[in-house]
């Protein structure tokens, strides 16, 4: 087991924002992590990454116990791609992903040609080779989250953990984010507004108000039910005429369902 | 896509980096020695380049030249020591500014900012104007254990306030040195109101404007250690600074103790600074700017940065001290007048330049 949440919980002045969490995370897959607004996506992957300490329940990573492992070994594990990191250093592309080899330098080893190389092959990954020079604050939104996952490549880690990747994203490269990240050959937990998007993960698993509600292959855990009780919404199936994969389509609860119909004759 | 890239022979490259490294550090020494040369030389009274020469021979390699006695003096017990101290000085705020700039994550931030120069003020005058201590203390001895006591107060509030490894966190820090700079200075006015006749007032506004002419060298054996320890040690964590750009969150993601690193950062800027504070007074100015012009020059690697950093302010510091010395015949401008009477349009300079460059 590569990652694994026991009995996770993470409590501020009194308020559970995350409990009774327990997952684990299988070897090479893309687990998806989904919820709403609110429903303790963002805390449970600090948890995980090991940023944020739980309040109760521990992490392990290969099997060791997260909060007695040095953060620098951690790091040579796991790398996050966070929500919105910016900066406001005059830093450029090239240094910006040079930060993914932090881990594996100490104080004073050199930088070696084999970090350049590592590094070259990040930006070259995210498609980004020849904007090395660039500044970060000339970046559109999509290159700097593309430069953010080069920098957690760099890092080479076996899990790489992104905190919902494809945010203020125009769908073009929300799509080349996530074609990128699933066939990297590593495990990746990703937390995923979009639901249609999470249909390509191997698991998915659903936070509702801080509690793990159901885990398990997208196609099982996202029922209209699940879409009713966690979502609020009443989703409809459709099915993609081109290569026949299910697509989501919802709306408002309170509609009634005669329009659904209605729309789908109208759109066919 | 190739994920995983394979070993190539470093060898060679490395140490042409070690000796590259090696010729950056010959070049800094020869310019620092320069400017302390420089120093030495220029004054009231010039004296030559070779009399400063034969005096550092007959002092340090027990040479024999015939020299002028009282140049001689001059030379090596007033303007060699005050050009070592102000170097020293110069390069451990620059790097305190810097490091505290990185860490915080704002450009505004200096080494005063924690409440330091604020605290120094109030011991010095707790020292020179109540008499605490009764006379067995100098002024220099309330002004570091005035900057230690004002810092500690700042940490214990920052924590107090949830400050630390969150967003957030570097805000608190922040917000506590404010509050603690403000409560300082007004016990230093309050002070002064009550108690200073217009001599003493007049001296302590002189020594909060930062003042060299007492630097013996008692203070070089002081004040060199604490730079030159400090300066190393924030090189040491260069690649941790780095590792800040985009937030502690992200740092710690990158594998750094943040933490750790913080406290000994703020710890080993706050010890640099205080010392450098008791010994000469608050001088503004280099710790703000210097780290920019610098950030301008080489970027904001602190591999780069910090090294020239040190440089900059230690060489600043020195030019500045001479001009002090020289700019009013029979009279010694305060120093922080100087820097920032030099500085700001020399910075005004680099900041138009440095537009032009993006």
């Amino acid at each position: 087991m590569m990652l694994r949440a026991e009995n996770l919980g993470w409590t501020v002045r009194n308020t559970a924002i995350v409990s009774e969490v327990s997952l684990s995370v299988r070897e090479g897959e893309m687990l998806g992590i989904l919820g709403p607004n609110g429903s303790g996506k963002s805390t449970l992957m600090k948890m995980l990454a090991g940023i944020l300490a739980p309040s109760s329940g521990t992490v392990t990573l290969k099997g060791q116990p997260m909060a007695a492992m040095p953060r620098r070994a951690i790091a040579q594990i796991l790398a996050l791609v966070e929500q919105h990191a910016g900066t406001a250093e005059r830093i450029t592309v090239q240094d910006a992903v040079e930060l993914g080899r932090t881990p594996w330098l100490s104080a004073i080893e050199p930088w070696s040609p084999r970090d350049n190389a590592i590094v070259a092959q990040a930006l070259a990954d995210v498609d980004m080779a020849g904007m090395t020079r660039r500044h970060w604050h000339t970046l559109s939104g999509g290159e700097q989250q593309r430069v953010h996952l080069a920098r957690a490549l760099a890092q080479q880690p076996t899990i790489l953990l992104l905190d919902e990747p494809t945010n203020h994203l125009d769908i073009e490269h929300q799509l080349a984010i996530l074609g990128l990240v699933r066939a990297l050959p590593i495990t990746t937990v990703v937390a995923l507004h979009d639901l249609n998007q999470a249909m390509n993960c191997d698991r998915v698993a659903v936070l509702d108000g801080g509690r793990l509600v159901q885990i398990g292959p997208p196609a099982e855990v996202l029922t209209a039910q699940i879409m009713r009780d966690v979502f609020n919404v009443r989703a409809s199936f459709l099915v993609d005429p081109e290569d026949g994969s299910r697509v989501i389509r919802f709306q408002p609860l309170g509609l009634p369902a005669a329009n659904t119909t209605l729309i789908k004759e109208e759109h066919s | 896509m190739s994920f995983f890239v394979s070993d190539q022979a470093p060898a060679n490259r490395v140490s042409g980096h070690k000796r590259r490294i090696a010729l950056y550090c010959l070049g800094a020494l020869l310019l620092l020695l320069l400017a302390v040369a420089m120093g030495a030389a220029i004054g009231e009274t010039a004296i030559p380049l070779d009399v400063i020469g034969k005096t550092v021979a007959n002092r340090i390699f027990g040479a024999a030249y015939t020299l002028d006695p009282i140049e001689e003096g001059i030379v090596w017990s007033y303007r060699i020591s005050r050009a070592i101290v102000a170097a020293s000085c110069g390069a451990a705020l620059a790097v305190s500014g810097a490091v505290l700039q990185s860490l915080l994550r704002n450009p505004l931030a200096d080494p005063y900012l924690l409440g330091l120069s604020a605290g120094a003020s109030t011991g010095a005058v707790l020292v020179t104007v109540i008499g605490v201590g009764g006379g067995m203390v100098s002024l220099s001895f309330g002004a570091f254990w005035g900057a230690a006591l004002a810092f500690g107060l700042v940490a214990l509030l920052a924590k107090a306030a949830g400050g630390g490894v969150s967003a957030q966190g570097t805000g608190q820090i922040i917000l506590a040195g404010i509050a603690g700079s403000q409560l300082f200075n007004a016990l230093t006015s309050f002070i002064i109101t009550r108690s200073a006749n217009a001599e003493q007032a007049r001296g302590i506004m002189f020594w909060l404007l930062g003042n060299l002419s007492g630097v013996r060298w008692d203070d070089v054996w002081l004040a060199v250690p604490v730079a030159l320890g400090g300066v190393i040690v924030c090189i040491w964590h260069m690649r941790a600074l780095d590792a800040f750009a985009f937030g502690a969150e992200s740092a710690a993601s990158l594998g750094i103790p943040v933490r750790r690193v913080q406290v000994v950062l703020i710890a080993m800027t706050a010890l640099m600074t205080a010392v450098m504070v008791s010994l000469v007074g608050s001088i503004g100015f280099v710790g703000l700017v210097i780290p920019h012009a610098a950030r301008f020059l080489v970027g904001v690697r602190h591999g780069r940065l910090l090294p020239v950093t040190a440089l900059t302010g230690a060489v600043f510091l020195v030019i500045a001290d001479i001009v002090s010395r020289t700019a009013i015949p029979g009279q010694v401008v305060p120093i922080g007048v100087i820097t920032a009477l030099v500085g700001a349009p020399g910075f005004a300079l680099i900041l138009i330049r440095g537009r032009s460059m993006r």
